[in-house]
């Protein structure tokens, strides 16, 4: 099976200053990969260079067999920590953008039946992230969770062949964040999804991955931090027991404060 | 004992604190007046309300014999057509090159530095320019607003662009939103309110440059006949000429807040420090 993602040996570098190295990896159709690692190791890195927000020094990144696009693409679907709903839109509106960029170019205005069409898609996106009573309001309105289940109802209404999150969670209440694991774990289920999830919340990367990827500096020169970039050093596929018990090397990496 | 700080006025305390300092300065006024009149019948630096009331009638209401229009309203109509062009070719411009510097680095490059430059030529200054290019008509007077508000409008409308988050901009591309939709459906919508604003910041300045070029060279505007009269020493033409003028910058911001908060009620956040 022809991977969705493929990162082939893989640089970053700003000058001297080696971000990743010699990254090499395969995302599965219908995998859920988690990437965890300390700050500043280059995480998000990985998301900027599969949205095609960056373009790596050597190497080659693959989607679906071909080589990205070298901007970001309704092929790739995105829900950044903070900022990605359109504060000027309504919720539908904000779902429907998708489907108005797609059809209508040149106005991104849709009508009659094409809106009809739309506007039926939407609500049903919509009604499984449970924001159909607020269809008419401004994200501002709405609660940190609310405006992420708006993003990913949002990103999803295109088809991405591969989902990209960064830190989505991040920035809301444990309980909360509990409800939105069930509900974007219920999605990647439901729509056969392909995700690639950045987070610093090891649990999170182990309960919601089907596979855990950690990112770090393999080589440390003390004298010059920036010599060696990181790389995937530990590369988990996870059955449902390891889903309960944290490879210690993993808790060591990132943390215990941080899980 | 709380703070001065934290103490707020309330209801009808606030307005009366309002109104407070206005009416002292009227009092001031009329007694002023007053006591100049008590010792000369004649003054004409501070007229009585009756005198200014019996000026504007004249003003307001009948036709000069020469042109067979009325002053004021002939006056008015020539101010207000000449801000109105003014400002509203500076909004557009503002909007094509705000919005273009503010999305695109290309655009940025090109023509950033000749705003910059241009930003800081005293308006004024190139008034003269202006009437040699484009002679005494409308034309230079317009073009002199224009210059004096445009650049900063840009500006500041490009500056506000560039400012809206990064994740939006890649959002809108992965949804499939060309440079043409992200600037036509995202940019642009929330470009509106800071222009409006840019616009009512934007009018002070306006009025000066209008009144001041209808000063140097016109037949006709509301800063042409202020400095018509000042020959005359006619206070009492001058201050209802000014309190007019005043009385249409304010309708005008009204209108343009009341426009921004109906038409963009997601840029309004209710509450918040006032």
């Amino acid at each position: 099976m022809t991977p969705v993602l493929s990162f082939r040996n893989v640089w970053v570098e700003y000058g001297d200053h080696v971000v990743l190295e010699k990254v090499s990896l395969d995302v599965a159709p219908g995998a859920f990969v988690s990437i965890v690692g300390p700050s500043g190791a280059g995480k998000s890195t990985f998301l900027r260079l599969a949205l095609g927000q960056e373009a790596p020094s050597r190497g080659e990144i693959l989607l679906d067999g071909a080589p990205i696009p070298a901007e970001p693409g309704p092929d790739r679907g995105v829900v950044f920590q903070r900022y990605s709903v359109f504060p000027h839109m309504t919720v539908l509106q904000n779902v429907m953008f998708g489907a108005r960029c797609d059809q209508a170019p040149l106005t991104g205005l849709l009508i009659g039946s094409a809106r009809r069409k739309a506007k039926a898609e939407a609500m049903a996106i919509l009604d499984q992230v449970g924001l159909a009573a607020s269809v008419k309001v401004f994200p501002r309105a709405l609660s940190g969770g609310m405006q992420q289940r708006l993003a990913i109802a949002q990103a999803l209404i295109t088809r991405p062949r591969i989902l990209l999150l960064d830190e989505p969670f991040g920035a809301l209440d444990p309980g909360v964040r509990l409800d939105m694991h069930e509900l974007i774990t219920g999605l990647w289920r439901e729509h056969g999804l392909t995700i690639l999830m950045v987070t610093h919340d090891i649990k999170e990367a182990f309960k919601l991955g089907t596979r855990v990827i950690a990112v770090d500096k393999r080589r440390h020169d003390p004298h010059a931090p920036h010599r060696y970039g990181s790389t995937a050093v530990y590369d988990f596929p996870l059955d449902d027991k390891m889903k309960t018990a944290i490879p210690k090397e993993i808790a060591a990496l990132t943390g215990a404060t941080e899980a | 004992m709380r703070r001065l700080l934290n103490a707020r006025p309330r209801g009808g305390g606030r307005l009366l604190l309002g109104l407070l300092p206005i009416a002292i300065l009227v009092l001031l006024y009329l007694v002023a007046s007053q006591a100049r009149h008590a010792e000369n019948p004649r003054d004409k630096i501070l007229p009585t309300p009756a005198a200014m009331a019996e000026s504007m009638q004249i003003m307001a209401l009948q036709r000069d014999p020469r042109t067979g229009e009325i002053p004021l309203v002939a006056d008015t109509k020539a101010s207000l057509t000449r801000l109105g062009i003014a400002v509203g070719a500076a909004a557009a411009t503002t909007l094509v090159l705000g919005l273009s510097i503010g999305l695109l680095p290309y655009a940025r490059a090109g023509l950033g530095p000749l705003v910059a430059t241009i930003s800081v030529i005293p308006p004024i200054a190139v008034l003269p320019i202006l009437f040699i290019v484009f002679g005494l008509g409308e034309t230079s007077k317009i073009v002199l607003i224009f210059v004096g508000i445009a650049p900063f409008m840009v500006r500041d409308l490009a500056s506000h662009v560039a400012a809206i988050p990064e994740e939006q901009i890649v959002k809108a591309q992965t949804l499939g939103a060309s440079t043409w939709l992200v600037a036509l459906q995202v940019a642009l919508p929330q470009a509106m309110p800071r222009l409006i604003d840019s616009v009512r910041f934007s009018l002070g300045p306006a009025w000066v440059f209008l009144i001041s070029a209808e000063a140097i060279a016109s037949d006709v505007g509301l800063g042409y006949r202020i400095f018509l009269v000042r020959r005359y020493l006619a206070m009492d033409i001058i201050l209802p000429y000014v309190a007019w003028i005043s009385l249409l910058a304010v309708i005008i911001d009204l209108a343009l807040l009341t426009w921004s908060r109906t038409a963009f009620r997601w840029a309004h956040a209710p509450g918040g420090r006032r």
